[in-house]
């Protein structure tokens, strides 16, 4: 993985000692809190309900078994003894004292960490395929696009005070793990008929209170235009979108209000002028990168195992993922115990997964945005022991893609900006699909939960979607049906009105009993929606 | 004479340039595309700041207001007019406060009025905040990938 030079390391260890003077200002009185507060967000610091939240950038959701001690010890040291993996495969602590902040972002960066630009209306930390690298069905490792962006995207001086917040994804196959279309630019990388790899550009994506699918804005850019073209899309962005009112100042609402067409004219135009202006990185820098992502030294092992423990087998059969080198697998630790808080992990179980990355997994762990944790690299003959080890760590539960592997947000447990609760919701429901035995019915089923209308939680893109709403005062929840994140990306629908707590669980199992009466053949929750549509759901919710 | 949209040079608390200091007063974008004799300007963040383009040759001064400074449209705005060979002054005026100005500088902001006086020696570290930069901006300077390779500047 990429290892950071002088020069990238100057630029996090400038970041850190500006942050403490800033810090100090503060903790003195003469910085005001109104004018700490921008500072202190392009730095990842959050004011939550109870405390200061500090987000950690983890870069396209990679990191080494040094950077995860790393984030359990300052768990530990910091914090109550954990941390929350969040949907954009960053690091969240929720108890942070403003004092211990700088001490924490100088622990960070002796690891080539940071939590620079996590938050604010800039460019944020870039995401990818938790696989890659590793899969069998990618074109090629998109993570060095994504490097290449990321040194690209940080401190920019022109787009550190766009409109709003700015994610951007890179992605190699045709497989999306990452929620590509959902993001405000989307990047794919592909092959022309010309056999030459380049960049097929989205842009306008997102969730939040108006979710949208991005567009295709470009089929073909040459990858020594990449970072170009990225100029001239956030450019226009930056000059055009709107300010006057938070809410519609996503590139969405742009690319909705501009129209598609409309809005590709004005890139191209800025494009070409930007070709001129010769702001795309040397040729060389991307080779460069490149060699940090090489493959490990795979070596040919058994492909095959024994299969006789039921639970071990279970657990490959839900949690592994094919590699592209046939003795290895990639294999999924789920944070989701049953009755567990979705994406938390403590101090503990991150050093533990550093110890067995760095035993199994060629030192490498990734985030997954369902707020999972990627040994990217385990030997078919090594499964039996790291699950084995996880098992007794809490860590081996077999539901990756199951009900019970929800995604959910922090919701009002902490947020500051949440209608109502999520951790306790998905609490409820990992524990009664489990302990009826129907998680394994169900199969494929992704339940995602967000505790107010941002949609952190990514509820819009769920097979089944739930949101936390403010009903006078109460605790509500909508329930949405047949959104997706993959590479058939599509929003999810309202069936109808909303429930209490106790109610959304009922029809949560409501609509899945209507799913096994009605799946034929292999069908998923969501096939089995596409193809019946919402009528038979809403019957059995309201009729 | 007393003009409410300009800055005087008296409000320029810091300037990189060793020219005289422009004192005229600026007009609006609208006027100074019309006024054949206008030679300073001042663009609000709505304003495109391509319009100016065929002028730019009589315009000594170009004031970039900044309202908020949570509004960045003043950035792109600097740099295209630098992109077009723009040599004159480039004030950034208004909400300008010590956290914007290195970026400011690399975007061809060469001199700052503003609202609230700035700390001297916080401004001072603050311009000198990055050793070295990723990206190519307007302000010639080298990058870290050029720096890497070997790139001349």
């Amino acid at each position: 993985m990429y290892k950071y030079d002088s020069y990238d390391q100057e630029m996090v260890d400038a970041r850190v000692e500006e942050f403490r003077d800033q810090a100090r200002r503060r903790l003195e009185g003469s910085l005001s809190e109104d004018e700490f507060k921008p500072l202190r967000l392009m730095n990842g610091l959050y004011l939550q309900l109870h405390a200061y939240m500090l987000r950690v950038a983890i870069p396209y959701g990679t990191l080494n078994s040094e950077q995860m001690t790393a984030l359990g010890d300052i768990a530990d040291k910091y914090d109550r003894g954990y941390g929350h993996f969040t949907t954009r495969q960053n690091l969240q602590y929720n108890w942070i004292k403003l004092e211990d902040t700088a001490d924490i972002l100088a622990d960070l960066a002796k690891v080539e960490m940071h939590a620079i630009q996590t938050s604010g209306n800039c460019i944020r930390n870039i995401s990818s395929d938790h696989f890659a690298g590793a899969a069998h069905d990618e074109l090629v490792d998109p993570r060095p696009y994504a490097e290449l962006m990321r040194q690209w995207s940080s401190f920019h001086p022109e787009f550190t005070y766009l409109p709003r917040k700015f994610k951007i994804c890179v992605i190699a196959s045709e497989k999306d793990r990452a929620a590509m279309r959902l993001h405000d630019i989307g990047v794919q990388i592909v092959k022309n008929e010309a056999g030459e790899l380049g960049a097929r550009f989205y842009a306008g994506g997102g969730m939040g209170r108006t979710p949208m699918i991005a567009p295709m804005i470009r089929d073909f850019v040459p990858l020594d235009q990449l970072i170009t073209y990225a100029e001239a899309c956030l450019r226009v962005y930056n000059r055009y979108g709107r300010r006057d009112n938070k809410y519609k100042a996503r590139i969405k609402i742009l690319v909705h209000e501009l129209g598609r067409d409309e809005y590709v004219r004005q890139v191209e135009e800025e494009f070409a002028h930007m070709l001129e202006q010769g702001v795309e990185p040397p040729r060389e820098e991307l080779e460069r990168i490149k060699p940090f992502f090489a493959d490990p030294a795979f070596e040919d092992g058994p492909k095959t195992l024994d299969r006789s423990d039921p639970d071990f087998a279970l657990w490959v059969d839900r949690n592994t993922n094919r590699h592209k080198h046939d003795s290895y697998v990639s294999a999924v630790i789920s944070l989701k115990p049953v009755g567990g808080i979705p994406g938390d992990a403590t101090g503990d179980q991150m050093r533990l997964m550093a110890r067995l990355a760095k035993q199994y997994s060629f030192d490498e762990l990734r985030i997954m945005h369902t707020q999972n944790v990627v040994l990217p690299h385990v030997k078919i003959s090594d499964l039996h022991a790291l699950w084995t080890e996880l098992e007794a760590a809490g860590l081996g539960s077999p539901n990756m893609d199951s009900i019970e592997d929800m995604i959910a947000c922090p919701g009002l447990d902490y947020c500051a900006l949440a209608n109502a609760r999520s951790i306790p919701l998905a609490q409820r429901i990992s524990e009664r699909f489990n302990a009826s035995g129907k998680t394994e019915k169900l199969g494929e089923l992704k339940l995602k939960i967000s505790g107010c209308i941002n949609a952190c939680g990514h509820h819009h893109a769920g097979h089944i979607g739930i949101l936390g709403v403010d009903k006078k005062g109460l605790e509500n929840y909508q329930l949405s049906l047949g959104g997706s994140e993959a590479e058939d990306t599509s929003l999810a629908k309202i069936t109808g009105p909303g429930f209490t707590e106790d109610g959304v669980i009922e029809a949560v199992d409501k609509v899945t009993d209507v799913y096994l009466a009605e799946r034929e053949g292999e069908e998923r929750f969501l096939d089995t929606y596409r193809r019946i549509g919402m009528a038979p759901f809403k019957e059995a919710l309201y009729g | 004479m007393d003009n409410a949209l300009g800055t005087s040079p008296d409000d320029v608390q810091f300037r990189f340039r060793d020219d005289e200091v422009a004192d005229h007063a600026a007009v609006t974008v609208d006027a100074c595309c019309d006024q054949t004799n206008a030679t300073a300007v001042r663009i609000e963040p709505g304003d495109d700041a391509r319009v100016l383009l065929p002028f730019l040759d009589r315009l000594a001064l170009v004031e970039i207001n900044f309202p908020s400074f949570g509004d960045g449209r003043g950035y792109s705005s600097a740099r295209i007019l630098r992109e077009a060979g723009f040599t004159g002054e480039l004030r950034a005026v208004g909400d300008v406060g010590v956290d914007q100005l290195s970026h400011m500088r690399r975007c061809g902001f060469d001199a700052f009025a503003p609202d609230k006086p700035l700390n001297e020696e916080d401004a001072a570290r603050a311009f000198a905040m990055w050793e070295n930069v990723y990206q190519r901006a307007v302000d010639g300077r080298r990058t870290i990938p050029q720096i890497r390779h070997g790139d001349r500047a």
